[in-house]
């Protein structure tokens, strides 16, 4: 049992975590993108859009390819126009990612309702173990029996880390997040660094969305993503804004959902609809728990910056 | 900048964010091969074509006031209830359970319970999240949107389960529905041959009520007080936590009575999809209605109109009804930029300067014409 959830939980974290590290570039730099699940509907949309619709030509074997660079571009233009209003209109963030989340969940619904309406299965990506430790007794097939996408995906925890901690691109991130002004006296300019930051993170949630239809769902429903966008959000804070934390958080809330999937199976009496609640009451749980990393976030979290106003 | 130039700033940027919402609406529209005007004329004329149509944009509007008046209360006091969805759920269940099981009461007495319950039972669930923001600092915002998910998984299993009409499972068709509600706890009809009900009635009091609460009572000071600036509210003494508690309260007491309301005036039972977006759409007529109850009224109007438009292009033109969701969502960004924008003095005064000096050259350019014409030549 528990090397079965464990098996199962590692690739239903992969959306989450990606989502959720690229959630962290926005809200390091000092920009809370709630849009997120709208980004992830899209992108999960937009990469299920090739194999469908390419299913019988020449270009099949390429057409999970094709969904993986669709969903990231999209989202990345998702996070510019969350850019465009949150750090060049400057307007409030809360609710303009409200707006977003909306725009995005009823852009990718009303695409897929028009052009195919029903469940329509894709073959999706297949396993691909990694020779030798696939084979490592236990252990194989938790971590190395896996599609591509989640191998991937463990190692963009430490490349975030690094991105973040030890590159310029990253020291400028968090400056602007904590201290905008002083990084713009600096010489840096703080909307073209956030303007990048919402772009990277739009990306990164489109490819959690299309890891969802791609790889874990194999098909696409209006509420595929189901909430996970905004999970995202909360792992950043029960992370405590650190790639690893993150990764902590995002495997936790998988394998709440593993365990609940491994409940149904086993035919232990539970009503399903209580099952399904776990998750979500989990992250009202994490997030009164992890109430102390408000004082860790980003100083500017937020807030908009204007250099015209004088403080 | 002159008054009359900071509205025509105002009603430039608003042109434009319009604009801008249609555009990005338009580009969805497009990709689905369907005609944008077209489609937005049948939207915002379809509905009246008939008297049952035409009803119907009260019909939706009448949630839509009640949750948009909750939401503005909660953001004027500074808490933003995103949950107003699963606070109708809770309410339809609330307002249901207690008009089925009360059936002695006199219709009147019932009616009222019934729907004091809904009101009850939003509240509850809202003040779930106030309290997590007031005591734990939990981000209201997530927190609400978890709430929804729960309170639609909690709302599926009662109808499936405990509350499931008795007939459904004797007949086997079990649709997830409750019994149909005695007769005494149904609203009146206000207009014969449509389904508008007194609701309205009961929506548009409540809004003058809302007004009061908000700009004529010490409770409502305290609420935009605590919401205007938490730290300065702090300092003359008002407790801005029991106020976010209070504001999230009365806000999901609005959303479950919301709820209610649709049980009692629509639908005379709780069936599956009976919020339908009600939540999300209030949110965008409370900003809409700039957060006032005398904008919130005509704004629910709008947004009840579109509503009854979009489920006719669904059947006309074939553009699925989740449209609305992509017109709410750009018409929320396009408000909350326009509104930083209006109110930014720099940009007032760039747009005034910007508008003096294209006048100063046109004056310019003017002078030397005129004192070339024909007829200053022509002269003696």
């Amino acid at each position: 049992m528990v090397h079965d959830v464990l098996a199962l939980g590692v690739p239903f974290s992969v959306a989450l975590l990606l989502a959720a590290l690229g959630e962290n570039f926005n809200q390091r730099a000092g920009v809370f993108n709630l849009g997120c699940e709208g980004i992830m509907s899209v992108g999960a949309f937009l990469a299920f859009l090739p194999p469908h619709l390419l299913a019988r030509s020449p270009l099949a074997p390429w057409a999970n390819v094709l969904g993986f660079i669709l969903a990231p571009v999209a989202g990345a233009l998702l996070g510019l126009l969350f850019a465009l209003v949150t750090v060049t209109f400057r307007a409030p963030q809360g609710i303009a990612g409200i707006g977003l989340q909306m725009l995005g969940w009823g852009a990718a619904g009303t695409i897929f309702r028009h052009f195919i309406g029903g469940v329509t299965g894709i073959p999706g990506v297949a396993a691909w173990p990694i020779p030798g430790l696939s084979r490592l007794p236990w252990m194989g097939d938790i971590l190395f029996h896996h599609d591509p996408v989640v191998y991937l995906a463990l190692l963009s925890v430490p490349a975030s880390a690094f991105l973040l901690n030890r590159t310029h691109w990253g020291l400028r991130v968090r400056a602007v997040g904590t201290h905008p002004r002083a990084a713009d006296t600096m010489g840096v300019s703080v909307s073209r660094v956030r303007y990048q930051a919402l772009a990277l993170g739009g990306a990164m949630g489109g490819l959690g969305g299309a890891y969802l239809s791609l790889c874990q769902a194999h098909m696409f429903a209006d509420d595929l993503v189901a909430g996970r966008g905004f999970i995202a959000v909360a792992l950043v804070y029960f992370g405590r804004f650190t790639p690893l934390g993150i990764a902590g958080g995002a495997l936790l809330f998988s394998l709440a959902q593993a365990f609940q999937n491994e409940i149904q199976v086993s035919g232990i009496k539970f009503p399903y609809e209580f099952a399904v609640m776990l998750p979500y009451v989990l992250v009202i749980v994490v997030l009164a728990l992890a109430r102390r990393s408000h004082d860790l976030g980003p100083a500017a979290l937020g807030k908009p910056y204007d250099r015209e106003v004088r403080v | 900048m002159t008054p009359r130039l900071r509205l025509a700033f105002a009603a430039a940027v608003g042109a434009a964010a319009g604009l801008s919402a249609l555009a990005i609406a338009s580009l969805v529209l497009v990709t689905i091969g369907a005609s944008p005007w077209t489609t937005l004329v049948t939207i915002f004329t379809g509905p009246f074509a008939s008297v049952f149509n035409a009803g119907e944009i009260g019909v939706r509007a009448v949630p839509l006031v009640l949750v948009a008046l909750g939401v503005a209360v909660s953001f004027r006091s500074g808490i933003l209830n995103i949950g107003a969805e699963g606070q109708m759920l809770l309410g339809i269940l609330a307002t249901t359970a207690v008009a089925l099981h009360l059936p002695g009461l006199p219709g009147p007495l019932l009616l009222a319970l019934a729907l004091l319950a809904g009101a009850a039972a939003g509240a509850a669930w809202a003040g779930i999240a106030g309290w997590l923001r007031a005591r734990l600092e939990v981000n209201e915002i997530l927190s609400t949107v978890m709430l929804n998910y729960i309170a639609a998984q909690l709302y599926t299993f009662l109808l499936r389960g405990p509350m499931i009409d008795p007939d459904e499972l004797m007949t086997g068709s079990g649709t997830p529905q409750s019994v149909r509600l005695p007769r005494a706890a149904w609203l009146e009809r206000l207009i014969p041959g449509t389904r508008l009900h007194t609701g309205l009635l009961l929506a548009l009091s409540l809004a003058g009520l809302v007004w009061v609460l908000l700009w004529r009572t010490t409770l409502g000071y305290r609420l935009r007080a605590a919401g205007a600036g938490a730290r300065a509210a702090r300092y003359a003494g008002i407790g801005v936590e029991r106020s976010l508690l209070v504001a999230m309260l009365v806000a999901g007491a609005f959303a479950g009575l919301a709820g209610g309301v649709e049980v009692v005036g629509v639908h005379h039972r709780a069936i599956e999809a009976i919020s339908a977006g009600y939540g999300f759409a209030g949110i965008v007529v409370a900003l809409f209605g700039g957060l006032h109850p005398v904008g919130i009224v005509p704004a629910a109007g709008f947004f009840g109109l579109m509503l009854v438009g979009a489920d006719m292009t669904q059947r006309s033109a074939g553009v699925p009804a989740n449209m609305v969701l992509v017109l709410e969502g750009v018409i929320i960004l396009a408000i909350v930029s326009a509104q930083v924008i209006i109110h930014n003095p720099y940009a007032q005064e760039r747009a005034a300067r910007f508008l003096r000096r294209v006048a100063g050259r046109k004056a310019e350019g003017e002078h030397p014409g005129a004192a070339r014409s024909p007829t200053g030549e022509a002269g003696p």
